[in-house]
C-alpha cells in the first residue's frame, strides 16, 4: 500500500463563518469571513498562498463554475485555483487537493475554501436541480430525505428492529446534536429540542420528521495547509497535522447489482478501513476520540457508526441510547452541533468538520471543549444516495501523536 | 383460412370515483345531476393517459405471446397525447415489438377503436395484428359527461389460425351525425341534446346498419347471444334490440355502473368482456356508433376459454379502489388551478437525442444481461456490474419489464414534487437479478413493505408544460398477487 499522508502535512490556519439563513450575505461575503479568520490564525500573508481549492456543490445557485469566484472575492495573486465539486464531500476533497499539493512539494502553502450559498430558492429544503438528460428520464423522482429514509425501511428489516424503537433511536440522534448546538455560537441553529418534540414532528418522507433532516444554510469555512517544517518555521509548536484522508465512490454496485443490502454504506466501510490504516489506527472504538460525521439525516449518522466500525453491526441502537455518542459519552459525534444544527452549505460542510476538531484538538472550543483535549478526531462526508454516494473520511490529530 | 380473434384484453384504472362525490360538488349549479348521482367511474390516475393505457391493455391481452410476430399495431383514441408524432410508435417501443411493425393512429371518432378492429380483420396479410383502443376523455366539472365516461382500454390480437372467435360479418355506414364534436384546438367536448342523440342517431341509424349486416350473414336478431352496444344512455340499447329482433337477454351490461364509458375503447372493451362469457358456437353482435356506426358479427369458435388475458375486463374492474375526492378528479385532469409550489417549476425538457439513443431503456425498459457471468442489470452498460466479473462489453439486451421484483428499501415522501403526495418509491430488487430505484404507482404509504412484490406499468414519468411533452418511464406497482392478498 501507498505510505499514505499521515504527518506529512500540518494545519496552520482555520476559519468558519457563522452559519445559517444569511440573507444580508453574498457567497464573497462568506467566503471573506471564513478567510480572514484562518489567515489570523495562520499568521501569514495571503500573498504566500501558493494554490487553492474552492469546494461549492450547487454552484448554479449562487457564484457559478470554475475558481474564479474565490480568486475574485480574495483577490488571490493569480494563483492556481481549482473547484472542486464531488457532492457533500467537496469541501473535505478540496481539502484532500490542498494537503496533496503541499505533500507533494509542488506548493508550500494552499488554502482549501468551500462556500454555500443556498437560501436564495424561495423554498425550504435543498434547491431542485436537473440531474442530466438520460436520468432525468428514469431516474425515480426522489429527494434527499426520500433517499436516506430508505435506510431505515432496509435496516429494520435486516435486523428486525421495530419501527417504534427505530424511531426513538433516531431521535435520540436529533436531540443529542441539539444539546450540542445549543452550546455554539456560530451554528445556525442553537436550541435544543425535546424527544416528544422530535417524535411529534411533520413527516417529510416516512420515517423522517422534520428534526431528522438537517438545516438548509448558507456558510463557509477555509483551512490554510504547511509542511511541519515551514509551519514551525512559522513558530507554531502546538501542530496539528493530517493522518489520514480517504474518498471512496461508488461505481453502481448497489445501484445495480443484487449483492447490497441497503441498510449501510458500502463507501464509508471502504474508506473508513483505509483511513484508519493510513493512520496507523487499529481499533478505532479505542484510539478515536471524537467524531463529527455527516448527519445530513438523523438515520444517516445512526448506520454510519457502523460503517466507520466503531459499533458493531446491528449494535448503532444500543450505542446511540446508551449515550456512547453523547458529547459527555466515550465518542462524542457531532460536539459542535453537527449538520443538524449548523445546516447544511454542501461545500463548506467538510471543512466546517476539520474546523472544530482543529479547535478541539488546540483546546480552543470554549462552552463545547471536551474536558481531555481529544488525540484523534474523525470527520466524515457522504454524498449523494445510500444507493450511490460519494464518501470522504479524514483524520486529524496532534502532530507525531 | 378465416379470420378472428386470437386474444383480448382490457385495462380499467383502479380508481373508481364516485359519482355520488361528483354530485356533491356540482348538484348546487346543475340541479338535474342530482339522479344521477349512482355508481362510479373510472378515473385515470394523474400519470395515466390513452398511451399508457393502451400498453397496459395490450399487455393484458399478449401475456406471453410471442411478440416479435406481430405485424401491425393499430391505436384507436380520441385523446391521444400527441398530435403530431406516432403514438402507436410510443406503444410499440413499450411492448418492445419489433421495428418492422407497421404502425398506425386511429381517431376523432367515438367508433374509432371499432373501426380499427374492423380494418385489421379485414386486411390481407396472415400475420397477427395488434389492436388497442383507450381513452382518458377531459370533462368540463358539471357536465353529464362528467358523470357518463370513464378511462378505460381495450386490446385484442387478431389473425389466423388458432382463433377464439372468427369473424362472420361486417357492415357499416358513415353518416355526418353530429351528437357532439370538439373543434382543433379546443379542451372540451361541445354537446347536443341526448333526446335527439338517441332518437335520430342511435335510434335510426345502428338498426338499419345491424339490419344490413344481419343480411349479409343471413342471420337473425333471434341469433345473437351476446350485443354489445356501447353506449350508456338510458334504454338506448335496449330500444336498438327490439327494433332488430335481438332479445333482451342477450344485451350486455354497458358497465355504466361500474366503470363509466370509455369513449372509442368502449365498443372494444365490451366485447372484450362478452368473450369471457361467450360459449363455442354463440354469435356475438358488436356495435360502434360515432358520426355513422360500424358492425361487427363474431362467432366463438371451439377454443374460446383457451387462451385468457391476465385479467381481463372482469379481472381489472375487480381490482378496484373508491375514490370520494372529487378535488383531486379535478386535479389529476388539470381542471382546477393548483398552487404546485416551486418544486414543481424544475424544466422538464426532453432531449429528444438523447430519448432515441436510450429508447430500449427508457421506454422499452430494456436492461442488459452479461453473456459472460449471466448477471442481470438495469441499465445496461458497457462494464458488467458484476464486482467479480466487469466483463467489458459483455450486455446482451434483456427486457425487464415482466420480471417480478420485490421492494428493498422504500419512503413515503412528502418533500418531492407530486401531483398525489406523498411520492411514494423505492428500491426493487428482481428475482432474477438487478434492481432500480423507481416511482411507485397505484399505492398508498401503508401498502408498501420490505419484501413486498411489485409489478412493472408503464407510466407518465413527467409533463413537460411549457413544450407540450409528455415523458415516460415504467413505473413499480404492487403486484396482482399482493393486491390479491391485501383484498
Amino acid at each position: 500500500m501507498a505510505r499514505g499522508i499521515r504527518d506529512k502535512v500540518a494545519i496552520i490556519g482555520m476559519g468558519c463563518s457563522k452559519f445559517g439563513e444569511r440573507w444580508d450575505k453574498e457567497a464573497d461575503d462568506l467566503m471573506v469571513e471564513a478567510f480572514e479568520e484562518a489567515l489570523n490564525d495562520a499568521g501569514i500573508e495571503k500573498n504566500q498562498i501558493d494554490a487553492a481549492w474552492l469546494a461549492t456543490a450547487i454552484e448554479e445557485q449562487h457564484v457559478g463554475k470554475s475558481g474564479t469566484p474565490l480568486a475574485v472575492a480574495l483577490r488571490l495573486p493569480q494563483i492556481a485555483v481549482t473547484r472542486v465539486e464531488n457532492f457533500c464531500a467537496s469541501g473535505t476533497d478540496a481539502f484532500r487537493g490542498a494537503v496533496y499539493a503541499v505533500a507533494s512539494g509542488a506548493a508550500d502553502i494552499a488554502l482549501a475554501l468551500g462556500v454555500e450559498k443556498l437560501k436564495d430558492t424561495g423554498y425550504g429544503g435543498l434547491p431542485q436541480r436537473s440531474r442530466g438528460a438520460l436520468n432525468s428520464m428514469w431516474w425515480a423522482n426522489a429527494s434527499a430525505p426520500g433517499n436516506f429514509a430508505q435506510l431505515a425501511a432496509a435496516y429494520r428489516a435486516k435486523h428486525n428492529v421495530a419501527k417504534g424503537d427505530f424511531k426513538r433511536a433516531i431521535a435520540h440522534v436529533s436531540v443529542k446534536s441539539h444539546d450540542n448546538g445549543s452550546r455554539n455560537p456560530k451554528a445556525h441553529l442553537q436550541n435544543k429540542v425535546s424527544m416528544d418534540q422530535v417524535l411529534g414532528a411533520p413527516i417529510v418522507a416516512e420515517p423522517l420528521g422534520l428534526f431528522d433532516c438537517c438545516g438548509v444554510s448558507d456558510g463557509s469555512a477555509c483551512a490554510i495547509v504547511t509542511t511541519p517544517d515551514i509551519a514551525r518555521g512559522l513558530g507554531k509548536t502546538d501542530i496539528i497535522s493530517v493522518k489520514a484522508l480517504q474518498l471512496s465512490v461508488s461505481n453502481g454496485v448497489e445501484a445495480q447489482h443484487n449483492s447490497w443490502d441497503g441498510s449501510y454504506f458500502a463507501t464509508t466501510r471502504v474508506a473508513s478501513k483505509k483511513a484508519y490504516q493510513e493512520a496507523g489506527v487499529t481499533n478505532p472504538r479505542e484510539e478515536i476520540d471524537l467524531i463529527e460525521v455527516h448527519d445530513c439525516f438523523s438515520v444517516t449518522e445512526l448506520v454510519t457508526m457502523e460503517d466507520l466500525h466503531i459499533s458493531p453491526e446491528g449494535g448503532a441502537i444500543r450505542d446511540v441510547m446508551d449515550g456512547f455518542y453523547d458529547a459527555d459519552g466515550r465518542i462524542p459525534c457531532q460536539i459542535d452541533g453537527g449538520l443538524k444544527c449548523f445546516g447544511h452549505p454542501i461545500g463548506a460542510s467538510g471543512l466546517r468538520m476539520i474546523y472544530e476538531m482543529y479547535l478541539q484538538l488546540q483546546g480552543k472550543a470554549g462552552a463545547r471543549q471536551r474536558s481531555e483535549p481529544p488525540r484523534l478526531g474523525l470527520t466524515h462526508n457522504l454524498g449523494g444516495f445510500p444507493h450511490q454516494n460519494v464518501c470522504s473520511i479524514s483524520i486529524v490529530g496532534r502532530y507525531g501523536a | 383460412m378465416s379470420k378472428g380473434i386470437l386474444r383480448h384484453g382490457a385495462y380499467v384504472p383502479m380508481r373508481r370515483l364516485q359519482r355520488k362525490a361528483i354530485v356533491a360538488a356540482n348538484g348546487w349549479f346543475n340541479s338535474a345531476l342530482r339522479t344521477q348521482g349512482k355508481g362510479e367511474r373510472a378515473m385515470a390516475n394523474w400519470d395515466e393517459d390513452s398511451v399508457t393505457m393502451a400498453v397496459a391493455a395490450a399487455r393484458d391481452c399478449l401475456g406471453d405471446f410471442a411478440r416479435d410476430t406481430i405485424a401491425a399495431l393499430h391505436m384507436a383514441s380520441t385523446t391521444l397525447p400527441f398530435a403530431d408524432r406516432l403514438n402507436a410508435g410510443i406503444v410499440a417501443g413499450a411492448l418492445n415489438l419489433a421495428e418492422s411493425v407497421a404502425g398506425h393512429d386511429h381517431s376523432a371518432t367515438q367508433r374509432a377503436g371499432l373501426s380499427a378492429l374492423a380494418d385489421a380483420l379485414g386486411g390481407s396479410g396472415a400475420a397477427p395484428v395488434l389492436v388497442i383502443a383507450a381513452d382518458k376523455r377531459r370533462v368540463k366539472a358539471a357536465s353529464p359527461l362528467e358523470l357518463s365516461s370513464g378511462d378505460g382500454a381495450a386490446a385484442f390480437l387478431v389473425g389466423e389460425g388458432d382463433i377464439i372467435a372468427e369473424l362472420v360479418a361486417r357492415a357499416n355506414r358513415t353518416v355526418d351525425f353530429v351528437d357532439h364534436y370538439r373543434g382543433d384546438g379546443v379542451a372540451f367536448d361541445y354537446t347536443w341534446e341526448e333526446r335527439w342523440i338517441r332518437d335520430e342517431g342511435y335510434s335510426k341509424i345502428v338498426p338499419a346498419t345491424v339490419k344490413d349486416l344481419f343480411a349479409k350473414a343471413g342471420v337473425t336478431g333471434a341469433d345473437i347471444a351476446h350485443f354489445c352496444m356501447p353506449c350508456t344512455l338510458a334504454k338506448v340499447a335496449g330500444s336498438v334490440a327490439k327494433k332488430t329482433g335481438i332479445s333482451e337477454t342477450s344485451v350486455r351490461d354497458n358497465l355504466a355502473d361500474v366503470c363509466g364509458d370509455t369513449g372509442a375503447a368502449h365498443a372494444l372493451a365490451m366485447l372484450a368482456h362478452a368473450l369471457e362469457d361467450a360459449k363455442p358456437g354463440e354469435m356475438i353482435l358488436v356495435a360502434g356508433f360515432g358520426q355513422g356506426c360500424d358492425t361487427l358479427l363474431f362467432r366463438a369458435t371451439d377454443r374460446i376459454g383457451s387462451t385468457k388475458p391476465t385479467r381481463g375486463v372482469s379481472g381489472w374492474l375487480a381490482r378496484r379502489r373508491e375514490e370520494t375526492n372529487y378535488q383531486k378528479f379535478l386535479s389529476f385532469n388539470d381542471n382546477v388551478e393548483i398552487e404546485r409550489g416551486m418544486r414543481s417549476e424544475l424544466d422538464k425538457a426532453t432531449a429528444l437525442s438523447s430519448l432515441y439513443r436510450n429508447r430500449n431503456t427508457v421506454t422499452g425498459f430494456v436492461g442488459g444481461k452479461c453473456k459472460v457471468c449471466g448477471t442481470l442489470q438495469f441499465p445496461k452498460t458497457n462494464v458488467c456490474v458484476n464486482p467479480n466479473c466487469n466483463a467489458f462489453h459483455s450486455q446482451e439486451p434483456h427486457p425487464f419489464a415482466d420480471m417480478e421484483g420485490r421492494i428493498m428499501s422504500y419512503t413515503a415522501d412528502n418533500l418531492t414534487y407530486s401531483a398525489d403526495p406523498p411520492a411514494c418509491y423505492g428500491m426493487v430488487q428482481f428475482d432474477a437479478g438487478g434492481r432500480i430505484m423507481i416511482d411507485f404507482t397505484d399505492v398508498t404509504p401503508d401498502e408498501i413493505e420490505v419484501g413486498t412484490a411489485m409489478d412493472m406499468v408503464f407510466r407518465i414519468k413527467d409533463y413537460d408544460s411549457q413544450r407540450g411533452f409528455t415523458r415516460y418511464f415504467w413505473k413499480a406497482t404492487p403486484a396482482s398477487s399482493a393486491a390479491a392478498k391485501g383484498a
